[in-house]
């Protein structure tokens, strides 16, 4: 398979698995983002923390399984090529899922003088996957490449997605939780929210220096046009929620989905500008997702199953958030 | 140069399959667990359903605990292993990604979502959601595990005995998606290891309430609990016993190295005795201590006192390491014969004459995890015997190993160790506190499952002070 004969079916699980990546990045990142927060200082805004995502993180991380699932069985070469140049940071991200995953359930059921160490093992694992997972992305941005720059590059990547993921987790402790701690997720959101804005603006400009390939594909025409509109809905929407959040909490709590729907929209915007950067690369300028796709027959095997599993996964994960909606209540068995 | 290359290589592979044993080891512990021990929670809640009896729904809350916590180990430590293929075995993917792929991939698109999706209902959802809802996301997420299982098993078989494909360029093309997930080995190795669930479940619920009954807890759930666990084992055991039989005759089939190592048989021969003990010497490619029980190996395996077994001499550098496949299988089948014994006595004395004497709680303790060691055993039979191949015949396991350096795998391969070393002890240790909470607990209200409010707190000091 070429590029001169373009198949549809390595599009479509390019697709399918960016969407799982995006998914994954904005249900996982408010998870993550709350473990990155979790404070040192305060038990019960630790345990309502906590339990704000406890019905939730299971199914959120499963996307990661789904995305990288996609990676493998649509693209083997590209997954084997990716995960070993990124075999470090990939065990140093399972070792933080891992430990983040398991204090969730330890924290309540082991011995009572643990629970503190085990939401320390909580925070630091949410931290440790957080930082691997910006440091990978950086890599995967600058080709793999072995020289400081990219090591530098994906270094700010690491801390730009921490402050990502811990914009969106608060976001979400805007809206999931009341009183004090609603305050306090309001400062931590104002405090990220501008980090992230930081990084966005460093990142881009980065990308756009490291790499001709990108700068000609962003500014070498006509699409430059587009990224005027862009950044403006960038800057109206960091502004916008920055004034919001001051204000937390509203009366009645007005709008307080409000941060967390300008973080997907912000992610959401990240994310295109990648796909968008890279298409139709899959290796960044190495490999296409046309010379990586599996066989066809294999690739619609699975494309039957995914577009009648599909919805309905959809369906139950949104029949579970309405089961768990509104604030925060104590989890009991 | 080349030679520094050759070892690095080397190291390299011999620390992946390290790592990659390590992990699935630890992995399959967990859904060892989960994959029964969820529908016997549907059938704790079914019974409460039924006869509105409230010890029955304290079964349910002290195992569902217990469930949550397996489940959260087994799904962190799953996600582990799907990083695995790409980081340490590419040509594995490179070379049947085209059949792998799909298997897995219907696995997360069926039996992951619906498992992780469902189960906070199951946890959390008791008084958010209608009963019958409720009783519906158990049944689901019971399901989902199964199926969970079925689709990674199918991919295991597969590996063990490929049908239903051809090799085009050095790559498996599927022809039969129904030969290839009900390939020959398939159903076999399913029913087992279902069944191998049922009783490590079963065990681990037999352990944990012979332990709290020793320690004093005289409610009324702890001995329905102890009672079913033992009944249920008691029923499992010997379909376990012939299902286990049936998967070897048909390993005998499509793997003849591997009944080979299992039973230690260096020449082809007819009347092959049985090795109930014996040390393979791999050098000599001979055994010695053997201890032996003439021609039944020949009558097991091919229904003849006669009949002719294929010596490992037959494979030479096409069979698996003797030794650990050897002893794996006794191991195995020893677990299995202590299992029948334990359980048909101890249903016999418990539900029959209704007594629990100390010495045969304590057995039940001792065995508490006896299932883990017997399906660790036997998926050290399947896999180091389907050795030096990944794919029966297809792929050997050098051939797919990374590139990566081997510090890197070191270091990686420590970190896990470490990691899953501590969270053993943990999970372990935390069973045994959960139980002691449970028996310093009078009433069984919620509070016993939530977190360590002050009561459980200081019943848990008091009993550290004892
Ligand atoms: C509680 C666990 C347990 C118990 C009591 C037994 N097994 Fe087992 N056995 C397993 C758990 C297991 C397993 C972990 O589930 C395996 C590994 C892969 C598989 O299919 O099942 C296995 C594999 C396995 C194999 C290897 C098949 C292959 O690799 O192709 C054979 C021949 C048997 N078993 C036979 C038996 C027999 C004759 C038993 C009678 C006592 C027995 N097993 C008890
Ligand atoms: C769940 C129980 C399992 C256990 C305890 C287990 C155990 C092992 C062990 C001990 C090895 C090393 C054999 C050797 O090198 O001598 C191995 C190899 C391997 N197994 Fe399994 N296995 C299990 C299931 C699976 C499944 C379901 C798959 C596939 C989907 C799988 C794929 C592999 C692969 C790719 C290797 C290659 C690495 C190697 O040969 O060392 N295993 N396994
Ligand atoms: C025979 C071997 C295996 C069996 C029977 C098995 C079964 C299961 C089950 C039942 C679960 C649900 C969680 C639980 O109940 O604890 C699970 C979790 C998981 N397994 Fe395995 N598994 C096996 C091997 C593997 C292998 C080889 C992989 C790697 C590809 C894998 C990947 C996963 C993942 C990613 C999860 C987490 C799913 C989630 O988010 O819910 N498993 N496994």
């Amino acid at each position: 398979m070429n590029i001169t004969s373009p198949d549809w079916l390595p599009i479509v699980f390019i697709g399918l698995m960016g969407l799982s990546f995006l998914v994954y990045a904005i249900l996982d990142g408010y998870d993550l983002g709350v473990g990155v927060l979790l404070p040192l200082d305060n038990p019960q805004h630790r345990d309502s923390m906590i339990y704000s995502i406890g019905p939730f993180w299971d199914a959120n991380e499963t996307w990661l399984v789904m995305a990288i699932g996609l990676l493998l069985i649509a693209f083997p070469k590209a997954h084997s090529i990716i995960f070993q140049a990124l075999y470090l940071p990939t065990a140093v991200m399972l070792a933080g899922l891992i430990l983040r995953g398991v204090s969730f359930d330890f924290r309540t059921k082991a011995p009572s003088v643990d629970k503190q160490k085990w939401d320390y093992a909580f925070k630091f694992g949410s931290l440790l996957a957080t930082l691997a997972q910006g440091y990978m992305l950086g890599r995967y941005i600058t080709s793999f490449e072995d020289s400081w720059l990219s090591i530098g590059f994906s270094s700010l990547s690491a801390i730009c997605v921490t402050a990502g993921y811990s914009f969106i987790g608060a976001a979400w402790l805007v809206m999931k939780t009341e009183g004090d701690l609603q305050k306090r997720a309001a400062k931590w959101a104002q405090k990220t929210n501008i980090l992230m804005a930081v990084g966005i603006v460093a990142v881009c400009l980065a990308n756009l220096l490291i790499d001709q390939q990108i700068m000609d594909k962003w500014l070498g025409g006509i699409q430059v046009l587009i990224v005027i509109p862009i950044t403006l809905l960038l800057g109206f929407t960091f502004v916008s929620v920055h004034l919001y959040l001051d204000k937390v909490p509203m009366e009645n709590d007005i709008g307080c989905w409000f941060p967390f729907l300008a973080a997907i929209i912000l992610f959401i915007m990240c994310f295109c500008g990648i796909a968008y950067s890279f298409y139709p690369y899959i290796v960044p300028f190495e490999m296409t997702i046309f010379d990586a796709a599996s066989a066809r027959e294999s690739l619609w095997f699975i494309f039957v199953g995914a577009a009648i599993v599909l919805p309905m996964i959809i369906g139950y994960t949104i029949f579970s958030y309405k089961v768990f909606w509104g604030k925060t209540t104590k989890l009991n068995y | 140069m080349l030679d520094a290359a050759a070892i690095a290589n080397d190291t390299s592979f011999m620390l992946s399959r390290i790592q990659f044993a390590a992990n699935i080891s630890f992995h399959i512990l967990f859904p060892t667990i989960n994959i029964a021990l969820c529908w016997i929670l549907l059938f704790f809640k079914v019974r409460y359903n039924q006869t509105q009896d409230e010890s029955w729904l304290r079964v349910y809350r002290f195992w569902v605990r217990i469930f949550a916590l397996t489940f959260a180990i087994g799904v962190v430590s799953g996600i582990t292993m799907s990083f695995q293929f790409g980081t340490n075995w590419p040509g594995y993917m490179e070379t049947v990604g085209n059949i792998a792929g799909p298997l897995l991939g219907y696995e997360v698109l069926t039996a992951f979502f619906l498992e992780a999706s469902f189960l906070s209902i199951m946890l959390f959802g008791m008084d958010r959601v209608s009963n019958r809802v409720h009783t519906l996301a158990t049944v689901l997420v019971s399901f989902g595990t199964t199926l969970s299982a079925f689709w990674i098993l199918s991919l295991d078989s597969w590996m063990q005995t490929p049908a239903g494909f051809e090799m085009i360029d050095d790559v498996a093309h599927v022809t039969s998606w129904l030969e290839v997930i009900f390939n020959p080995s398939m159903p076999y190795r399913l029913m087992h290891m279902l069944l191998a669930s049922g009783l490590t479940s079963a065990f681990l619920i037999c352990g944990i309430s012979a332990y709290r009954l020793i320690k004093g807890d005289n409610k009324k759930s702890v001995k329905q609990a102890l009672n079913f666990s033992v009944l249920l084992a008691a029923i499992l055991i010997p379909i376990q016993i012939f299902v286990g039989d049936l998967h070897g005759l048909n390993t005998f089939k499509h793997q003849p190295a591997k009944v080979a190592a299992m039973e230690g048989v260096w020449e082809t021969n007819s009347g092959v005795p049985l090795l109930l003990f014996a040390i393979p010497d791999e050098e000599k490619r001979e055994n010695s201590f053997e201890v032996k029980v003439p021609h039944v190996a020949s009558l097991i395996l091919t229904h003849d006192a006669q009949g002719e077994i294929q010596g490992l001499n037959d494979f030479i550098d096409e069979h698996p390491p003797v030794a650990p496949v050897f002893f794996s299988f006794r191991i195995m089948i020893g677990i299995g014969v202590l299992m029948l014994l334990f359980s048909w006595f101890a249903s016999y004395q418990f539900v029959i004459k209704k007594q629990y004497p100390t010495w045969l709680l304590k057995t039940g303790i001792a065995m508490t995890f006896s299932g883990w060691l017997a399906t660790l055993a036997g998926w050290y039979v399947t896999e180091i015997g389907r050795q030096p191949y990944l794919v029966s015949g297809i792929l050997r396991t050098k051939d797919a190993v990374t590139t990566t350096p081997p510090e890197d795998i070191a270091l990686s391969l420590t970190l896990y160790a470490v990691i899953y070393g501590f969270l053993l002890i943990a999970y372990i240790r935390t069973l045994f506190v959960m139980a002691n909470r449970a028996v310093a607990l009078e009433q069984a209200t919620p509070i016993e499952n939530t977190e360590n409010s002050d009561k459980n707190f200081t019943a848990e000091k008091q009993l550290g002070e004892k």
